[in-house]
C-alpha cells in the first residue's frame, strides 16, 4: 500500500526530470546549431545558453530553501527540514557550475579566469556562505537542533545576498550587461527561455529526489522504539501512584 | 546556626490563587529519549504547593532527566506536562519567571565576584539587591576574589545563594548535597524546609536517600527511566532496599 | 541594560585577555607590513584593508570567547531561567562586543597610522563612527553565530567560515569609508559607504535579534 503511495509520488519528480532534460536537449540544439553567432563574441557565447539559465535558477533554489528555512522554523516538521537541506544542496551544485562556466567562458573573451564584478563575486560568496550551511549542518547531530541551526544560517546567508550584490556593484562593474530579452536578439529568446525552464526542471526534479531520500533518513532518526512497557509498582504499603 | 529566611516571599504573585492548594506540577506519562534510548519512560506526578519532593534512583535512572524536564531546559518526547497550570510550548516566559534549578553545572560566571554574580541576578529578576543577607544563608563570607578563586563546596553555597536570590515558586535541586560537607548538609536541609514552609514547591534529585527522606513529604524511585514506587517519604528507604537491597527483600 | 554591564564587567576582569587581542592585531598589521615590502606608497594605498582585515580576524576570537563564558560552567541556561528574554540577552551581549570590538578598532587604528605613516584627511569623529559601525555589523552577526555554533568542538572554525562571506559587504565598506577619510574624497562617495554600514547594521541587528530566541532553546 505505501510502496504505491510512494510510487506515485515518484512521478512528479521524474516526470520533471523528463522533461526538464528533454527542454534542455532541444534547447541546446537550437542554441548549438540553430542560433547565429552573435556579432562581438562568435560562437564562444553559445556557453550563455547554459549558463544565463543555471544562474537564474541558482538564485532561484536559495530562494526556495529561504521559504523552506522559514517553513522549518515555524512548523518545526522534518519534511521542511528535508526541502531546505535538497534545495541548499542542488542549488550549491547549480552555483559551482555557474562559477566554472562563468571562468570558461571568461577566458577567451576577457582575456582572464576571474573579474571581481558583481554578479561574480556575489555568486562566489553565496558558494562560500551555503557551504558552511551544509558543513554546519554535518556536524550536529540531534535533529531538532540541527533543523534549526540549518534553518537560521540558511536565512541569514540568503538575506545577505542582495546586500553583497549592491555593495560590489557601487564597488566595481565589469560584467555584461543583463542578458534580458531587450538586450538579447529575439532569435535567441527561444533557446535561452527553453533552456532556463529545462533547467528549472531539471533542478526540481533533482530536488524532489533529494528531498525524499533526506526525508526518508530523518524519518528513520526519528523513529523510536516502543516505550518500555510499565513495570508494576513495588508490593510495599503506602503505596501512592496510579493504578496500572 | 541555622537562621530562617527573612522576609522573603514565595507566593506566586501573578498566578491565580484559588482557595484550594494547585496543582503546580502535573506530569502525565511524561517520557524522553535520547537517540534510541528512553532515559524516561512513562511518568506521573503530580506536586500542590508547599510540597517537598524526593525523586531517587540508581545513576542512570533518569533522576537527571526528569529534573531538566520538569525545568524546562529539556522537551518531552512524549508525555503531558504543566506548570503552574501553563503549557511549556506556550507560557514558558511566565513559567521560567518562577523556576530556580541547582543543576550539576554552577551558572555563575566565573571572572566575577561572589557578589557580583549576584547582583547580576537581582537585576536581571527585577528583585532588591540583598546579597549580604543570601551570602549569610548559604554561610559564605563577602569576599572580593573572582568565583574562579572559590572550592567546589563554596560554588554549590553560591549556586544556593543565586536560587534564593530569585525567589522561585518551584524549586529543582540536583544533587544538593553533592560537594559539600558535613556542615553544608546541614544547610541543604535547613533550606529545603524553609523553601517548602516558605510556601515554595521543592522537588529534590540525591543520592543521600537516607537524609533527604527526612526532609521530604513525599518521594518517588525511578529504576532505568521508569517509576517503580511513589508514596510518603518515610518509605522510601524501604523501597530503595527492596528494589536495589539485598537478600532479605 | 543590566546584560550589558555585566558582560562589560566579565571583560574588564579579563582584560588581559583583551590586552592578548590587541597584541594579537598589531601582530596581524606588522605581518601586513613585511608581507607586502618596504614599499611605503604600496601600504598607505591599502592601509584601510589592512586594518579591518586585521580587526575583522580577532574580533573572531573575541566573539567565541564571549560566549564561552557562558557556556563553561551553564551560566546561559541559569539565565535563561529568569525574567529575561532571550531577544534582550542577544542584544545586550551583541551591544557588548560591538563595544569590544569598537575598542579593538580604536587601538588598531592609530597604531596602524603610525606603522603607515598616514594622516587622515577626514574628520576623527567621522573614522570613529566607521569604526563603531563596522564593529556593530561584526557584532551582530557574530554573536549569533557564536552561539549557534557554541556546542561544537570545531566551534573556532566553524564562526569564521560562516562569518566571513556573511560581512563581505560590510568589510567592502568600512575599508572604502576608511581609505576615503584617510586619503580623500574627491568624488563624494563617502556617503554611499555609509549608507551600506548603516544598511548592513539596521538588518542584521534586527535580524538576528529576531533569530537569537530559537537558537538558545534546548
Amino acid at each position: 500500500m505505501s510502496s504505491d503511495v510512494a510510487q506515485d509520488r515518484m512521478v512528479l519528480p521524474i516526470g520533471l526530470l523528463i522533461v526538464g532534460f528533454g527542454l534542455l536537449l532541444v534547447a541546446h540544439y537550437q542554441g548549438l546549431f540553430v542560433v547565429p553567432a552573435e556579432a562581438a563574441m562568435g560562437d564562444v557565447y553559445r556557453i550563455l545558453y547554459v549558463h544565463v539559465p543555471c544562474a537564474w535558477v541558482a538564485l532561484v533554489l536559495y530562494l526556495l530553501a529561504f521559504f523552506a528555512a522559514i517553513g522549518s522554523l515555524w512548523t518545526g516538521r522534518s519534511r521542511w527540514d528535508a526541502r531546505v537541506e535538497a534545495s541548499v544542496e542542488v542549488g550549491l551544485l547549480l552555483n559551482a557550475l555557474v562559477l566554472i562556466q562563468g571562468s570558461i567562458w571568461a577566458k577567451p573573451t576577457w582575456g582572464v579566469w576571474w573579474t571581481w564584478d558583481p554578479r561574480l563575486t556575489t555568486t562566489a560568496v553565496m558558494l562560500v556562505s551555503f557551504m558552511g550551511v551544509l558543513v554546519l549542518r554535518s556536524m550536529i547531530h540531534t535533529p531538532a537542533r540541527r533543523a534549526v541551526v540549518t534553518a537560521i544560517a540558511t536565512i541569514v546567508a540568503f538575506v545577505d545576498v542582495p546586500i553583497v550584490y549592491m555593495s560590489v556593484k557601487w564597488w566595481n562593474s565589469l560584467h555584461q550587461m543583463q542578458s534580458t530579452p531587450e538586450t538579447v536578439d529575439s532569435v535567441m529568446h527561444l533557446p535561452l527561455r527553453m533552456g532556463a525552464f529545462g533547467v528549472l526542471f531539471l533542478s526540481l526534479g533533482m530536488i524532489g529526489l533529494r528531498r525524499r531520500v533526506a526525508e526518508q533518513g530523518l524519518v528513520h532518526e526519528k523513529d523510536a522504539p516502543d516505550l518500555p512497557s510499565p513495570q508494576s509498582p513495588l508490593e510495599l504499603d503506602g503505596y501512592q501512584g496510579g493504578e496500572e | 546556626m541555622i537562621e530562617r529566611l527573612k522576609g522573603l516571599q514565595y507566593a506566586p504573585d501573578a498566578l491565580d490563587r484559588t482557595g484550594m492548594a494547585e496543582l503546580i506540577v502535573q506530569a502525565q506519562g511524561l517520557s524522553r529519549r535520547f537517540g534510541r534510548r528512553w532515559a524516561l519512560a512513562g511518568v506521573d506526578l503530580e506536586l500542590v504547593q508547599g510540597e517537598s519532593f524526593l525523586v531517587v534512583g540508581a545513576n542512570g535512572s533518569g533522576k537527571t532527566t526528569l529534573l531538566r524536564l520538569v525545568g524546562t531546559a529539556l522537551s518531552a518526547s512524549r508525555g503531558q506536562l504543566r506548570l503552574f497550570g501553563l503549557d511549556p510550548s506556550r507560557d514558558l516566559f511566565r513559567i521560567r519567571a518562577e523556576l530556580a534549578m541547582l543543576s550539576h553545572q554552577s551558572g555563575l560566571y566565573d571572572d566575577l565576584s561572589a557578589a557580583e554574580n549576584l547582583s547580576v541576578v537581582a537585576r536581571l529578576a527585577g528583585v532588591e539587591d540583598e546579597t549580604e543577607l543570601w551570602l549569610e544563608r548559604v554561610g559564605l563570607e563577602l569576599r572580593p576574589d573572582p568565583v574562579r578563586a572559590y572550592s567546589a563546596g563554596m560554588r554549590k553555597r553560591l549556586s544556593f545563594a543565586r536560587l534564593l536570590a530569585q525567589r522561585p515558586s518551584l524549586v529543582l535541586l540536583d544533587e544538593p548535597y553533592g560537594q559539600l560537607d558535613p556542615e553544608g548538609f546541614d544547610l541543604v536541609d535547613g533550606l529545603i524546609r524553609d523553601l517548602a514552609q516558605g510556601g515554595a514547591t521543592v522537588l529534590v534529585a540525591s543520592h543521600l536517600v537516607g537524609r533527604a527522606a527526612l526532609h521530604c513529604d513525599r518521594a518517588l524511585l525511578l529504576h532505568e527511566g521508569q517509576p517503580r514506587w511513589l508514596g510518603p517519604a518515610t518509605h522510601i528507604v524501604q523501597a530503595w532496599q527492596t528494589l536495589h537491597g539485598g537478600v532479605n527483600s | 541594560m543590566a546584560i550589558l554591564r555585566k558582560d562589560l564587567l566579565i571583560e574588564w576582569r579579563g582584560r588581559s585577555r583583551l590586552v592578548a587581542l590587541f597584541c594579537y592585531a598589531l601582530t596581524f598589521l606588522l605581518l601586513f607590513s613585511f608581507a607586502v615590502g618596504p614599499d611605503a606608497s604600496a601600504l598607505q594605498k591599502h592601509a584601510a584593508a589592512y586594518l579591518w582585515l586585521a580587526v575583522l580576524c580577532v574580533s573572531t576570537l573575541l566573539l567565541v570567547q564571549s560566549f564561552q563564558v557562558e557556556t563553561e560552567q551553564g551560566a546561559l541556561e541559569a539565565l535563561l531561567l529568569l525574567p529575561v528574554t532571550p531577544t534582550a540577552l542577544f542584544y545586550g551581549k551583541a551591544l557588548a562586543n560591538t563595544v569590544f570590538i569598537s575598542a579593538l578598532g580604536f587601538f588598531a587604528l592609530p597604531t596602524a597610522l603610525v606603522l603607515f605613516d598616514m594622516t587622515p584627511v577626514g574628520p576623527t569623529w567621522m573614522l570613529a563612527l566607521v569604526v563603531v559601525l563596522g564593529a556593530g555589523s561584526f557584532a551582530a552577526p557574530g554573536t549569533l553565530y557564536s552561539a549557534l555554533t557554541a556546542r561544537l568542538a570545531a566551534q573556532q572554525l566553524m564562526l569564521p567560515v560562516l562569518l566571513f562571506p556573511l560581512v563581505v559587504p560590510a568589510v567592502l565598506a568600512a575599508v572604502k569609508a576608511t581609505s576615503l577619510l584617510l586619503e580623500g574624497d574627491p568624488m563624494g562617495q563617502l556617503p554611499i559607504w555609509l549608507a551600506v554600514q548603516v544598511c548592513f547594521d539596521l538588518i542584521y541587528w534586527s535580524l538576528c535579534g529576531l533569530l537569537f530566541s530559537r537558537v538558545v532553546e534546548a
